[in-house]
């Protein structure tokens, strides 16, 4: 197989969480509009920042005119779940030239994570072509996110209202699909029903720092479950379950 | 906002958010992960997705709301049935979202 051939794959396995995105990079851009920013702002937020639940919380914070360090602070929070990400494949990019390791760091985000990570797993992509699996899965999303942003803002100033629509529930949804295939054991459940209830306790928490806590304890109680329940404890026929 | 102001936070928010991606994996041919913390790895989707996504679920309007009314719970309700049933990504977000928008709106009609 080709470059071609393997940026394809990466991109096929990621359509269905694009079509989950497309609604929420039409939100994006429309409340962008809706909160009376330039059309440059949101366009340019979504191309070099690239991170759609952060570009949405920034947003709400300037909508309230927080000071820049909260901004960029709650941004940081926000994302701190992809150095998770980055810890687990650190193993199959270790091997690649720096500027590729760049363009993959840039477009780490949970979608390209949920469709690379498990075809690793099963053999679907390696060493050798990986990261071209997880180039066209990025660009593919990459790609989506930008049209759709500059889409938000063009229909988001002919249709006001379309910020109320309910489109980042498209977001829950895709999200979902992606944790689903997980639960197939008991340390999964429990990591979701922690993860979960915490969320709500932790909800009044400033600056999400809510959800950063309970990652973490649902990240620990997983692991916990795990650890102490013997017939789980063979971690990576989850992730080939996962991918199938 | 200034151009000024507006620059600055997108330089900000790009620094903190490739910062994060990037710093692993600058390092990646240097960094040796312990083995639990390869272990612990594996539930990071599942906790940071579920912690992002239950308070919108569950408190769309900042309390919390279990009733039938709530199109944020039926609907990811009916995604979660159907992701654990079919484990198919694409029908999951489709039923979910059509069950919402049937909640938010076929309802109120």
């Amino acid at each position: 197989m080709n470059t071609m051939q393997h940026m394809r794959r990466g991109a096929v396995a990621s359509i269905p969480m694009i079509i989950g995105g497309i609604p929420f990079g039409l939100l994006f851009g429309s409340l962008a509009s809706s909160y009376g920013l330039s059309p440059w702002f949101a366009v340019a937020m979504s191309a070099f920042v690239f991170a759609g639940s952060a570009q949405f919380v920034a947003l709400g914070l300037i909508a309230l005119h927080a000071p820049f360090w909260v901004i960029v602070s709650t941004t940081f929070i926000v994302n701190l779940r992809h150095l998770l990400y980055a810890a687990d494949l650190v193993r199959f990019v270790k091997h690649l030239p720096m500027p590729m390791r760049i363009i993959m760091g840039f477009g780490l985000i949970d979608e390209t994570y949920a469709a690379v990570r498990p075809m690793y797993e099963v053999g679907a992509a390696d060493e050798k072509n990986g990261h071209k699996v997880y180039l066209g899965s990025f660009l593919s999303f990459y790609v989506m996110w930008n049209v759709t942003t500059i889409l938000g803002v063009l229909s988001g100033e002919l249709i006001p209202s379309m910020s109320e629509w309910g489109l980042e529930f498209a977001m829950v949804a895709t999200f979902i699909g992606i944790i689903t295939p997980y639960l197939k054991y008991k340390a999964f459940w429990l990591c979701l029903l922690s993860a979960g209830a915490s969320s709500i306790i932790l909800s009044g928490l400033p600056n999400n720092l809510g959800l950063l806590v309970s990652a973490v304890i649902g990240v620990v109680m997983g692991y916990v479950v795990d650890s102490t329940n013997k017939t789980i404890s063979d971690s990576d026929e989850n992730m080939q379950e996962v991918s199938k | 906002m200034t151009l000024w102001q507006g620059s600055l936070i997108i330089l900000g928010m790009f620094a903190v958010t490739f910062g994060v991606r990037f710093v692993l994996f600058a390092r990646a041919d240097k960094v040796v992960m312990p083995a639990f913390i390869e272990k612990a790895l594996k539930f990071v989707p599942v906790a940071v997705l579920t912690a992002i996504i239950t308070p919108m679920i569950l408190m769309p309007n900042k309390h919390v709301d279990f009733s039938s009314s709530n199109p944020w719970l039926l609907g990811a309700l009916a995604a979660f049935v159907v992701g654990i049933w079919r484990q198919q990504q694409l029908l999951t977000i489709l039923v979910g979202v059509l069950v919402f928008f049937a909640a938010k709106y076929g309802f109120s009609l």
